[in-house]
């Protein structure tokens, strides 16, 4: 097998934790210290992707273009990812990111639509990009499906495609199952996003490790959307007892994870109700902040917002149905 | 009484719900034919069944009759390019229902007055058809400084054109917000949901006014809007009434028009989730409605 790669997506995920407020000047600090700690991929942009500043999804308060800047100009020897939504974005963003340096381009569809991402696979080659296909929310699809979907993404040209736990709604059985069938069925590079609703990003992760998981994701001290996701550092110190070599740093991760990114959190990152009810009934972990605003204004519990949105199957992007549950909900509470 | 003749181009599932919808109408068109490249095509089939003379010849099929006045083309944005030069010379509208756009956006209860005397006119998209004039009805009212419009669609009901080009979709949406919608920026965002039973078509429409509003007035022209459209799409509703909000924005705290707005189909060849379909073949119908009658009035027939 060759060298474990581990991608530290602080930059990306944490932005849904922090309402998209990262500056230049923070993107370039932590780039520089992910760098000189080895991290071999950085993954920065909008939390829903490149041009995700938008009603829906939540207004950044900092050009996406001058966060990517910054962290080109601090890379050193390691990569720079943004991610990518089909309609989020489109293709005239990959090409400007592209011009600005990032190397890796990760495309992120609902884990059953892998065949609206050709064009933007073909884009980021055009580019001269690495390609990551992104099946979110994969706990919905068993792994036949994911397997299918997988094989499309190879044949557009993703060089990697990940199997991603979105909702962390995940069990590690469940992981090794998704993550061995695509192993079975590709021959690029599997990865591993975890979301650490059920406490089992580390534990998930490791479970894909096991069924050859080659790639893996993580933030420094989980700092993601909804429960966070698992914390780079915890990754590499659990990696190093295992004796997987990834020549990550842990000293610097452990340092910036400390005194960089711990002061910016907006509220604590533990498996509280909200989080716990969004892994147990498969809600997309990006819509908490979204849910909890709505569960204020309207007065309602957001339990009951999150359990709605799963009966519903919204997947990502769907921030729109949090208000129509949320005023259903309300409206009913009121005949009642 | 004299009607307009008329040719479906493309046997395609739009082609057929479109002809399902012709069939239905009493107004001042005739189905004359329908037009396919594949003889074995579903859509040539049903047409056959029902009587409606049919071409496997594509265009060139539809060219060898004189007396159609109007075609719906509902091929593909490329094979439209070569169809509307064709059309235009033989002095036949085109209505295209592809992204093409050789032509103008026309949304009914928008603008499609202003464009009678053209030879080709474009249909958008379905969220186009959908939003276009949400944005507009609170544009006239309260002037629009940003739209954005989610438009969320069954994964069963997104062929593969839009599949591979959504792109195409995307952009072509958030210009028609600004162009006839009025908005000064606008941005589209398609989101597909593969959930089972499949969803019906929903659309959110997020309109940033540029400064306070009369609320009832907005909320006034919303719903009148929503009774033209319906006159052709009568699966068109507003979800829930619509709702004014404080948002951070770019520009600072901004009042918000959100309209949360669902198309179930007619369900005439489309199942009614896929109001998406429905909305595009309706629309086209009542835009060739009123190119025919208009063709009849200067005719000097009475319609």
């Amino acid at each position: 097998m060759s060298k474990l790669l581990v991608t530290d997506t602080t930059l990306r995920d944490g932005s849904h934790a922090v309402s998209h407020s990262f500056s230049p000047e923070f993107v370039g600090e932590v780039v520089s210290k992910l760098a000189a700690a080895n991290v071999p991929i950085i993954e920065v942009s909008h939390g829903s992707g490149l041009s995700g500043s938008t009603i829906q999804q939540g207004f950044s308060t900092h050009d996406e273009w001058k966060l990517i800047e910054s962290a080109v100009a601090n890379k050193k020897d390691s990569k720079i990812a943004s991610l990518f939504v089909p309609g989020i974005g489109t293709r005239p963003e990959i090409i400007t990111a592209a011009n600005i340096g990032i190397d890796v381009l990760r495309v992120a569809v609902h884990c059953t639509e892998a065949d609206v991402s050709q064009q933007y696979f073909e884009q980021a080659k055009k580019s001269g990009l690495e390609t990551v296909g992104f099946l979110m929310m994969s706990h919905t699809q068993p792994a036949s499906v994911l397997a299918e979907q997988a094989k499309l993404m190879e044949s557009y040209g993703a060089d990697c495609v990940y199997v991603v736990d979105s909702a962390g709604a995940l069990v590690p059985e469940g992981v090794r199952e998704r993550v061995a069938k695509l192993k079975d069925s590709l021959s690029i590079n599997v990865g591993f996003h975890a979301h650490n609703n059920l406490g089992l990003a580390i534990g998930n992760t490791v479970a894909a490790l096991e069924a050859g998981a080659d790639q893996i994701d993580g933030t420094l001290r989980g700092l993601g959307a909804g429960a966070g996701n698992a914390p780079t550092e915890v990754l590499v110190a659990v990696l190093n007892k295992m004796k997987i070599e990834t020549g990550i740093n842990l000293t610097i991760l452990m340092d910036t994870a400390e005194e960089i990114i711990a002061p910016v959190f907006q509220y604590p990152l533990v498996i509280d109700r909200d989080n716990l009810a969004a892994g147990y009934a498969g809600v997309y972990n990006s819509f908490l902040l979204h849910v909890r605003e709505a569960a204020v204004k309207f007065n309602i519990n957001p339990v009951a917002i999150i359990e709605e949105l799963g009966r519903r199957h919204a997947v990502a992007g769907q921030e729109d149905w949090i208000l129509d549950v949320a005023i259903e909900l309300a409206q009913k509470q009121l005949v009642r | 009484m004299e009607k307009i003749k008329v040719a479906i181009l493309g046997s395609g599932n739009i082609g057929t719900d479109l002809m399902y919808k012709l069939l239905k109408s009493e107004g001042s068109m005739e189905l004359a034919l329908m037009a396919g490249i594949d003889p074995e095509s579903e859509g040539l089939k049903r047409a056959n069944q029902l009587q409606i003379p049919i071409t496997a010849e594509g265009i060139h099929g539809i060219l060898e009759h004189d007396d159609i006045k109007i075609v719906f083309d509902a091929t593909s944005a490329k094979a439209h390019f070569a169809h509307a030069k064709l059309l235009k010379e033989a002095g036949i509208v085109a209505i295209d229902l592809t992204p093409a756009a050789v032509g103008p956006y026309v949304v009914p209860a928008i603008n499609l007055k202003d464009h009678l005397e053209l030879d080709n006119v474009n249909m958008i998209s379905c969220s186009g058809q959908a939003t276009t004039p949400l944005v507009y009805a609170v544009n006239r009212v309260a002037p629009v400084k940003y739209s954005e419009i989610i438009a969320t669609i069954s994964s069963v009901s997104v062929g593969p054109g839009t599949r591979q080009n959504l792109d195409e979709f995307t952009l072509t949406t958030a210009n028609a917000c600004q162009e006839i919608g009025g908005a000064k920026s606008a941005r589209a965002i398609p989101v597909i949901n593969s959930a089972e039973p499949p969803i019906m078509m929903n659309n959110t429409v997020y309109a940033v006014l540029e400064e306070n509003a009369d609320e009832k007035a907005v909320i006034e022209s919303i719903e009148q809007i929503v009774q033209e459209v319906q006159k052709y799409v009568p699966g068109y509703r507003l979800k829930r009434a619509p709702y004014i909000d404080i948002r951070h924005t770019p520009w600072g705290d901004l009042p918000t028009v959100i309209i949360l707005n669902e198309v179930e189909g007619a369900g005439d060849f489309f199942p009614t989730y896929a109001g998406n379909l429905d909305i595009m073949t309706a629309a086209a119908v009542q835009v060739g409605e009123q190119f025919a009658a208009h063709i009849l009035k200067k005719k000097g027939v009475i319609v």
